[in-house]
């Protein structure tokens, strides 16, 4: 029997770099993801890639990161926050842009694209391109295998069915062997890219409509709220945020406030910060 | 108690279907065959059919193509279940008259969700 490794270093590491806390009792878990990454690197094992963490070598340290990430996604994952998005959010947006006809919206843990594909569709069925909208669609996440399988577009028939309707399956995808491939229209729609959370938020638009869904749960407090704040910033006045189910009943979306009767749907509670006042004008 | 027919030439598959509709409240019939599912159908028009892509004799589309053609409208509802390897072609089914797909193997809670999808749930 070996004994169980010490996992502080790598909890340390995982926070600091990327908000996410360890749960300390998934070490079978641990141990199942960061086996590839011992093989990948060459250890002998899970004790020796932990004690060369400590060196901080980039590379390797960025690897156990995306290996620890819990990247589960669906296409129209929790149904009723696009209902919310296609219902409430883009009525209302449409009316309150009309005169610059721009939208911008950031998915902020797009793990896989499932999420930002499915934002594409409703956009696509809402024909604002066809009246002369310009959309950007950014989609971001720390885990750079999820961005290029992003990119990629091509999912299991396991990871489509669940969510995606039969009649958008085949109008939007085609059939590759056992896999589906996501149309060239859809995915020219969206902009991926690598990014943390943590990191900041300077390079993205004002946001008219940001997804943080099922990211903000693993994080610690500290994070959760200083990722919230930090979205806020880039929120525009009137913009909206969506979180996943599990996350909207907490008190940590502190500066927003839920709208009446859709569950997961926020705005701002305070004013914009000054930057954005002095652009909003 | 809505109803529900299921297709498929394997019996294990049929079994493990039937408990989780009779679960779902279904009152449940099963067909090996395309034949035999007709005559089902005939005797008594279920409200959702189950149906493999894949049956012996009549493939699961020729049924469907068959079972449209004596039904008006969209009902009953048919879920057309398929495997990972399987040729059936989705865009020949919707247009031979699928409402929905499943992937084997399936499982309770996939089933509720295409069934709700198709607002039998
Ligand atoms: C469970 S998935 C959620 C995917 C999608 N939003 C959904 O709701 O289906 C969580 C994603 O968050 C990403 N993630 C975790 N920590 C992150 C961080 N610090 N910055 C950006 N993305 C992060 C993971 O890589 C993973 O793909």
């Amino acid at each position: 029997m070996t004994h169980c490794p010490d996992y502080s270093y790598l909890a340390n590491v995982l926070l600091r770099r990327a908000g996410i806390v360890l749960a300390e009792k998934k070490t079978h878990m641990i141990e199942t993801r960061l086996m590839p990454v011992v093989r990948r690197f060459g250890f002998r094992d899970i004790p020796s890639l932990l004690k060369e963490l400590h060196y901080g070598h980039e590379a390797l340290v960025q690897a156990v990161i995306e290996a620890m990430t819990t990247n589960d996604s669906a296409f129209f994952r929790d149904r009723k926050t696009f209902d919310e998005f296609r219902d409430i959010v883009l009525p209302a947006l449409k009316e309150a842009r009309s005169d610059t006809k721009q939208l911008k919206i950031w998915c902020t843990a797009c793990a896989a694209g499932q999420e930002p594909y499915s934002i594409a569709m409703l956009l696509d069925d809402a024909k604002l391109a066809d009246e002369g909208w310009s959309i950007t669609l950014v989609a971001t996440d720390i885990n750079s295998q999820m961005i290029a399988r992003a990119q990629e577009g091509v999912y299991s028939q396991f990871e489509v069915q669940r969510g995606l309707p039969i009649r958008r399956l085949v109008s939007n995808f085609t059939q590759e062997g056992a896999n589906w491939r996501i149309s060239d229209h859809l995915r020219r729609m969206v902009t991926f890219r690598t990014f943390n959370l943590l990191d900041s938020y300077g390079w993205l638009p004002d946001c008219d409509v940001v997804f943080c869904r099922n990211v903000l749960m693993y994080f610690d407090l500290k994070t959760r709220a200083s990722v919230l704040e930090r979205i806020g910033d880039i929120l525009m006045p009137d913009g909206a945020l969506l979180v996943g189910p599990a996350e909207s009943m907490d008190s940590y979306i502190l500066g927003y406030v839920l709208a009446d009767s859709a569950p997961g749907l926020f705005y701002k509670s305070r004013p914009a910060p000054a930057r954005r006042l002095s652009l909003v004008k | 108690m809505k109803t529900c027919l299921v297709v498929d030439d394997s019996r294990v598959i049929r079994k493990v279907a039937c408990k989780i509709l009779a679960d779902l409240s279904f009152e449940t019939m099963e067909a090996e065959n395309g034949a035999e599912a007709l005559m089902a159908c005939r005797r008594k028009m279920p409200d959702v059919i189950l149906l493999d892509g894949q049956l012996p004799q009549m493939s699961g589309i020729d049924f469907l193509k068959s079972l449209r053609s004596e039904t008006k409208g969209n009902h009953p509802v048919v879920l057309i279940c398929t495997t990972e390897n399987d040729p059936t072609d989705l865009s020949e089914a919707i247009i031979a008259g699928a409402d929905e797909y499943i992937l084997k193997p399936f499982d309770r809670e996939l089933i509720a969700a295409k069934l709700a999808e198709v607002g039998l749930v």
